[in-house]
């Protein structure tokens, strides 16, 4: 996928994670603060691109303000962002394929 | 060298005799030799001791560089009075090398870290450490390793002279010319002044500030007049909203509602729970909503509990007006209840620090102890509890009566959820250990109940009753499936912080913390 134009999801509540992906040029440029950074900075780094990687996002600037959540909402929040990024959000969501 | 829960101490700290922890009790009758104060003859009669200022007060005692000041936390996080005196002592009369002996610090105090940054405060002794204190002695910027200990090592360690207190200041709700102070009476009431009276027996000077002088005599007095220098009356001492809140209500969120039930559960099922039972709760949701389903139990089986000990707030004293508990004797209250409850309702008594958790005394109130139900931060599958250390290693918290009541109880049950928000609460190892795994019995949790094979007597207890229980490594399994993993905290080899057990040894210390950098 490719990102269009910017878009955030998620919010700064505790145990949810605001993801911001934004266009950009030359590979995948992440930005991540954790309240848990100290603790589980590694995973969330992973876990943000393999979820890129599994929605084949190639390029973009991706922004993590993480506040202790989970893989899973982790996950749906960089899904969500990409989706809404490139204007997919509304309709034909591949549930099962890109998103598990 | 490697202490009796596996952490390992740094040899630079094992001096003058100063030994690693080697297990619950091991002090036990050994001799103690008290250390006195040198204080000040005040022969000639003295019609009052009031002086006009903070700065003229430190003069008078004679305040030096080099000095260690000590505080008491009953104003909590309404307190003005550690940030008066200090910017007296630094800003006004120039003072340095200044060690803090405070029986707690939090966010009221984020002033003094700008002292500490300065290298104006070059020691910090105290229980809780929070707030920008705990960053900054965190990062590195104290000049030498705070010193933690638990309520009862506090006053073991002042008896011993291991802290010797050249100015205690006692903040007081009210006092009189000369001294004189009670917690309650004034316009910052905060009850029981337990924490200041062995400061005060101790301490070579003693300032008293007050904000409402009051007639002579001020009776019955906590701090009394005889160990009394100087009284200062200022404007305020605090903020009387942040001293005690309106009431401490009993949580109503589900899930504290059932660890709390469940508490209550085990509590009944042991042969400690029969007429005239002792009991000590903290102040957390599911801890204090214990209360309310243990009186459950008891009008079944038609039993009284007989003394309460702790930080009291309003449900307790709710028991003893009822008439469900026979004394209630605390060292600090949390509500306004309890505030105006202490020494006023018959029953209700105050203590000192040292009579309420000082293991080096001839017996303390914790070691009469049945229960006591506490919270954690972190628990680990040796047991283990953490209430100092943030699971990113940095200090925001206090060891508090924890490790005290823990050790002098016969029945120590913990009681917290099995994560918060991504932190697994029971973890494979803690990051600092306050509380050792020899003290805590029983862990309730929202995932079930795991009870310490150290007590296989309290596991028939429960199997008797039919309270299904769990090892404690299943539930840590549990939470790491929930979180994920956490990585190792990594640490640099300097020690910003010594966490001493109750008895003096070194229980464990904690490093700098190296920010992970992604």
């Amino acid at each position: 996928m490719i990102i269009e134009k910017s878009a955030v999801a998620g919010t700064l509540e505790s145990s949810d994670a605001q993801v911001t992906v934004e266009p950009a040029e030359n590979g995948i440029e992440l930005e991540i603060s954790s309240s848990v950074m100290n603790q589980y900075g590694r995973q969330i780094k992973a876990t943000v691109l393999e979820t890129l990687d599994r929605l084949d996002v190639k390029n973009g600037r991706v922004t993590v303000v993480d506040k202790g959540a989970l893989d899973c909402t982790l996950k749906a929040r960089v899904e969500c962002a990409v989706f809404r990024s490139c204007g997919q959000s509304d309709k034909n969501i591949p549930w099962g394929g890109a998103i598990k | 060298m490697k202490n009796a829960v596996g952490r390992d101490i740094p040899e630079f700290l094992l001096k003058d005799g100063r030994e690693v922890y080697q297990g619950k009790n091991y002090m036990d009758g050994k001799y103690l030799q008290k250390a006195a104060p040198r204080t000040r003859r005040y022969e000639k009669p003295q019609e009052s001791k009031l002086v006009d200022s903070i700065v003229d007060a430190l003069k008078q005692v004679g305040a030096k560089s080099g000095m260690t000041f000590s505080f008491h936390h009953h104003l909590r996080n309404g307190d003005f009075v550690v940030n008066m005196v200090m910017q007296a002592a630094i800003e006004e009369l120039g003072l340095d090398n200044i060690t803090i002996a405070a029986t707690s610090l939090g966010e009221a105090h984020d002033p003094v870290a700008q002292y500490i940054e300065e290298g104006k405060v070059v020691g910090i002794q105290t229980s809780g450490i929070r707030g920008k204190i705990g960053e900054v002695v965190s990062a590195g910027k104290l000049k030498t390793p705070a010193i933690i200990r638990s309520h009862g090592g506090r006053p073991r360690a002042i008896e011993a002279g291991e802290v010797h207190i050249d100015i205690a200041v006692v903040a007081a709700p009210t006092s009189d010319c000369v001294g004189n102070c009670r917690g309650i009476g004034g316009k910052s009431n905060c009850g029981s002044l337990g924490y200041a009276m062995t400061d005060a027996k101790y301490a070579d000077h003693v300032i008293v500030v007050t904000d409402c002088l009051v007639d002579f005599p001020n009776m019955p007095a906590s701090v009394e007049a005889i160990d009394v220098d100087a009284v200062v009356v200022v404007d305020s001492i605090g903020n009387p909203k942040k001293i005690a809140s309106a009431a401490a209500r009993i949580s109503q969120n589900p899930r504290d509602l059932m660890m709390a039930e469940n508490v209550a559960k085990v509590i009944a099922s042991t042969p400690y729970f029969k007429e005239g039972f002792s009991f000590q709760t903290g102040v957390g949701g599911p801890s204090l909503a214990a209360n309310l389903f243990l009186e459950k139990y008891m009008d079944e089986r038609g039993i009284k509990m007989g003394w309460a000990i702790g930080g009291i707030c309003g449900p307790m004293v709710e028991m003893l007006k009822k008439g469900k508990v026979g004394k209630v004797i605390d060292v600090q209250d949390f509500d306004l209840d309890a505030v105006n409850s202490i020494n006023q309702t018959p029953g209700h008594f105050e203590m000192s620090a040292s009579q309420y958790a000082n293991p080096a005394n001839k017996g303390a109130f914790v070691n009469k102890l049945d229960f006591v139900v506490l919270a954690a931060l972190e628990i680990d599958t040796g047991f283990n509890v953490n209430v100092l250390t943030g699971s990113d290693g940095v200090l925001r918290g206090a060891p508090g009566g924890h490790p005290d009541t823990a050790a002098g109880s016969k029945c120590c049950i913990i009681v917290t959820p099995l994560v918060r928000g991504r932190m697994a609460t029971v973890c494979k190892n803690v990051v600092t250990v306050t509380t050792p795994g020899d003290c805590v019995d029983v862990l309730v949790t929202d995932y079930g109940i795991a009870v310490n094979p150290l007590r296989p007597d309290l596991i028939k207890c429960l199997d008797d009753a039919g309270i299904p229980h769990v090892t404690i490594e299943s539930l840590q399994e549990k939470a790491y499936s929930l979180v994920g993993t956490p990585d190792d905290l990594e640490w640099e080899d300097k020690v910003v912080a010594v966490l001493e057990a109750r008895d003096g040894t070194i229980l464990d210390v904690v490093r700098k913390i190296k920010p992970l950098k992604l």
